[in-house]
């Protein structure tokens, strides 16, 4: 027999979790499967709703402004404005004091690793402190094991933007670390736990011994950035002790992949979901779906364990499998496809005209994905939803470019939002 | 994350490139290379695109620096051993083989497979086979061979095995922790117990009681051949003994077929020879089972991992395929062909609460949540989620000297965890991660099956004809 839920949610990202958690509240049996880790871990750990609009106007001050001007298709309009809100305010309930930014509509400016501000509507409490918005001036401080975040350069970088403050770079050594390419979660897992470390000075704590490197070189700024790698499951403690020994505020800059803050996020997002209830299943792919007599619905998806199949049947299906990057869409020489329920992604026929030759152009394999009616229902090439009991939300869905508009946390989280609530709320009848 | 986009979406290892060609011509793909009659890695390595996940992932890369991860002992170390002026690097040997690299690729690379190969590699090359690390790993791999030994005479075993002279010996003559309690050896093996029982006709004659008294049609075949593993049948008989009376219950005829050491203590520590007659011994006796009409079960999350997948990755006898196909983790099995939850609605226990730890080896088999899922429905048992940490022992990895205290700092997340959630005993199915509860927090560790026994047919195991009751 198959094991039984009322809303089953395929994909673990944003758009799964935020489905999932919103189904929950419509008091049915919810289960996510995952087939890998999320691209949380890949993910910035920023919640942007709208950064830039589709031709590339912006930074947009206000997200909310643009969204009524958003062409036809694109996730925004097809779930309406009201729905991106309540999605959003649906995320601060589960975020808490995680997340900051909820104070206002205005879009936030965060330095990022490479010196550049990125617009976005969500921050992590941890890079609060470092907006680029704020005039204090800031010490910037990485690290010669750490390549990814070249201090001086970032600094240089954002005065050269025009930042209403002064950002000095250094380049450190970190106690404790030896290896040059220790990994994020090394140096993470010496702060929060505080492990001892050696230094010119003798034995000290990992924090206490890092306070003191970067005491040295503090002149008179009132906030120091360092990558985001300050703890993990005590980041805020990490955060408020390297605060307390230098006297100054201390932020985060958010970090290429793999990325502590979308690994918090992660956390944050899974914790919720087993306080919801809600049943999770990872490591295993959903591979095959079976309808019922008439065609129409799905009645049970299939779950390959290295070969056994697992058949798993719910009333409602949501399809939150990520784009390109997670494989929820795929590519072969003749064609794009959605390799689960082979739902229709419309391309070109030609794949030369999948891309075009500026790598930073409008590229339109950015926007391939499913076509959804207003109820995120996949469409196919006639129009018709592909099942009725089966939604789509975040990276699968086409019609807009999240790396250039900067939209990808807003458009998982509005549109599982949606997916989530309309499949609850249909699950439970 | 764009231009990874369009690398993801241009380099993908499958498609040639074709720079050149124009779209008008007619493209017919050539085949450039003879196939492969080894074990070929290459599009598993070309997958690979750096992002680093299972760096993230690696329960030893975040305690100590020195080991480079996961992504270079895969992908990055497989290209380097293509050039004759690099060896196999010896930091394989600190991977413990916990496999949630696996599951945290999110491009197909198949990490534990490369690692499981190059380990192999490099003990067959460049390990003295005269080296007490290598013969401690050989001992250790091997712990099957000794077994049968101390479970002959487990008292003495236990006593001599107890004795700090003993320990100290370990560690000193053979880089053994000290730190660690050898595990005790049952007086009575399982398999010794099932003979005395009656093997596999009292399990008919049971089985057909139950299907009888369950309304079901009683010449209905269902049968099982139970792996059971070295641990269950040396150590803990009564996790086996528990699996013999659930699914009894659920009027199945229990099979004991021979088995070898499921391999993967020697997957490992790179003993790959060894493992590969394991794996013939198991995958001759399985098949046969499944000849017979029954499917395979196991009880250890490792065991079944490896039939799994470790089996098919690195071996193809005869029947490998099929056998790892019709391997199933005892709970998973009775989910799907029973209705295991409905049954255990309306049973209760004592009331008890259970720190849960989900096995790495689970995790991959996507059970993490089943345990919680499946208990939920007994009155008075409450068993809470410790994480997902890992618990760091991973098999034999945390026997030896040298990686004790990584073991321990791994460990030390589910330590704190299982000390925070309100219950005093521990609960998981994986036979070393229970060592590693145990040694941590000194609480008594229980293994699933057995809750569900108890719930289903009772806690008093020598009158287990009642076996209908307790409902």
């Amino acid at each position: 027999m198959a094991i039984e839920d009322d809303v089953l949610v395929i994909g673990g990202g944003l758009a799964g979790a935020t489905a999932a958690l919103a189904a929950a509240e419509q008091d049915v049996q919810v289960r996510l499967i995952t087939h890998k880790q999320s691209t949380l871990r890949h993910a910035s750990g920023l919640i942007d709703v709208l950064g830039y609009t589709p031709e590339g106007d912006g930074p947009l001050v206000d997200p909310f402004d643009a969204l009524a001007d958003l062409p036809d298709g694109h996730p925004y309009e097809r779930v309406g404005a009201e729905a991106v809100r309540e999605a959003l305010s649906f995320f601060d309930d589960v975020a808490g004091e995680a997340y900051a930014g909820a104070h206002t509509d205005a879009n936030a400016l965060v330095p990022t690793h490479g010196g550049t501000v990125k617009p976005t509507a969500r921050y992590p409490a941890s890079t609060a402190a470092g907006l680029a918005s704020d005039d204090r001036d800031a010490l910037l401080v990485g690290f010669e094991t750490l390549p990814d975040f070249e201090a001086p350069l970032a600094g240089a970088h954002l005065e050269a933007a025009g930042v209403p403050f002064s950002a000095r770079g250094v380049t450190l050594s970190f106690p404790g670390i030896v290896r040059d390419d220790a990994k994020v979660t090394r140096y993470a897992h010496l702060l929060d736990q505080n492990e001892s470390v050696s230094t010119g000075a003798g034995e000290t704590g990992a924090r206490e011994a890092l306070a003191a490197a970067v005491e040295a070189h503090l002149e008179d700024e009132s906030r120091v950035g360092f990558p985001a790698i300050l703890g993990d499951d005590h980041a805020a403690e990490v955060r408020a002790d390297l605060a307390d020994a230098l006297g100054v505020d201390v932020f985060e800059v958010p970090m290429g992949p793999p990325s502590l803050p979308g690994l918090r996020l992660e956390d944050l997002l899974y914790e919720a979901l087993e306080d919801a209830g809600v049943r999770v299943t990872s490591g295993v792919p959903v591979v095959e779906y079976e309808t019922g007599a008439d065609g129409d619905r799905i009645d049970h998806v299939v779950v390959d364990r290295t070969g056994s199949k697992l058949p798993h049947r719910a009333d409602q299906y949501v399809l939150a499998t990520g784009g390109l990057v997670g494989k929820g869409v795929r590519s072969e020489r003749e064609r794009v496809y959605e390799p689960l329920f082979d739902c229709h992604v419309p391309h070109a026929a030609d794949r030369y005209d999948w891309f075009v030759d500026d790598v930073f152009g409008d590229q339109p394999y950015a926007r391939f994905g499913l076509r959804v009616d207003r109820e995120l229902r996949p469409l196919t090439a006639d129009d018709e939803p592909e099942f009725s009991n089966l939604r789509a939300a975040g990276a699968v869905l086409s019609g807009y470019d999240f790396a250039a508009e900067k939209s990808g946390g807003g458009v998982s989280l509005a549109t599982g939002y949606v997916a989530g609530t309309r499949a609850g709320e249909e699950g439970g009848e | 994350m764009r231009a990874a986009d369009a690398g993801e979406f241009m380099s993908d290892a499958e498609h040639p490139t074709d720079d050149g060609v124009s779209s008008d011509d007619e493209f017919e793909p050539i085949q450039v290379f003879p196939e492969a009659e080894e074990m070929d890695l290459r599009p598993g390595a070309d997958n690979c695109y750096k992002c680093s996940t299972c760096d993230t992932n690696c329960p030893v890369a975040e305690v100590d620096d020195e080991f480079p991860g996961p992504k270079f002992q895969g992908p990055e170390q497989w290209r380097l051993k293509r050039q004759d002026d690099h060896d196999i690097d010896d930091s394989v040997m600190k991977c413990s083989n916990c496999m949630r690299c696996d599951s945290a690729c999110p491009s197909e690379v198949p990490l534990s497979q490369m690692h499981n190969t190059a380990r192999g590699e490099y003990v067959d090359e460049h390990m003295n086979t005269l080296s007490r690390e290598y013969i401690r790993n050989r001992i250790l791999a091997n712990y099957r061979r000794l077994a049968p030994l101390a479970a002959a005479f487990p008292r003495t075993a236990n006593f001599v095995m107890g004795l700090s002279v003993t320990q100290w010996l370990g560690e000193k003559t053979l880089g053994i922790t000290g730190e660690r309690e050898f595990p005790e050896f049952a007086t009575e093996t399982f398999r010794e117990w099932w003979t005395k029982r009656g093997g596999n006709a009292t399990s008919k004659q049971r089985a057909q009681e139950a299907r009888a008294e369950r309304g079901g049609a009683t010449d209905e075949a269902k049968r099982i051949a139970y792996f059971h593993g070295c641990y269950s049948n040396y150590n803990t008989p009564e996790v086996a003994k528990a699996l013999v009376r659930v699914y009894e219950h659920f009027g199945y005829e229990v099979m004991v077929p021979e088995q070898s050491c499921s391999g993967t203590p020697m997957f490992a520590n790179g003993m790959l020879e060894d493992a590969r007659r394991a794996a013939e011994t198991n995958v001759r006796e399985l098949a046969a089972a499944l000849e017979e009409g029954a499917d395979i079960i196991a009880s250890c999350s490792s065991c079944s991992m490896s039939i799994r997948q470790e089996y098919p990755e690195l071996f193809d006898f005869e029947g490998t395929d099929d056998v790892a196909a019709n391997t199933w983790d005892a709970v998973e099995y009775l989910r799907v062909h029973e209705d295991l939850e409905g049954e255990l609605e309306g049973t209760s226990l004592e009331d008890e609460s259970f720190a849960y730890h989900a096995p790495c080896h689970s995790r991959n088999q996507g059970l993490d949540g089943q345990t919680i899922e499946v208990l939920g429905a007994i009155d008075g048992i409450d068993a809470h989620d410790v994480g997902d940490s890992c618990s760091g022992i991973s098999g034999t990895y945390g026997w030896k000297e040298e990686n004790y205290e990584t073991s321990m700092k791994i460990g030390e997340e589910m330590f704190e965890h299982m000390d925070d959630a309100p219950a005093e005993t521990g609960l998981t199915e994986c036979p070393t991660c229970s060592m590693q509860m145990e040694h941590g927090t000194g609480y008594e560790i229980k293994h699933t099956l057995e809750i569900i026994a108890a719930a289903l047919v009772g806690t008093d195991l020598e009158t287990d004809h009642d076996h209908q009751q307790a409902r």
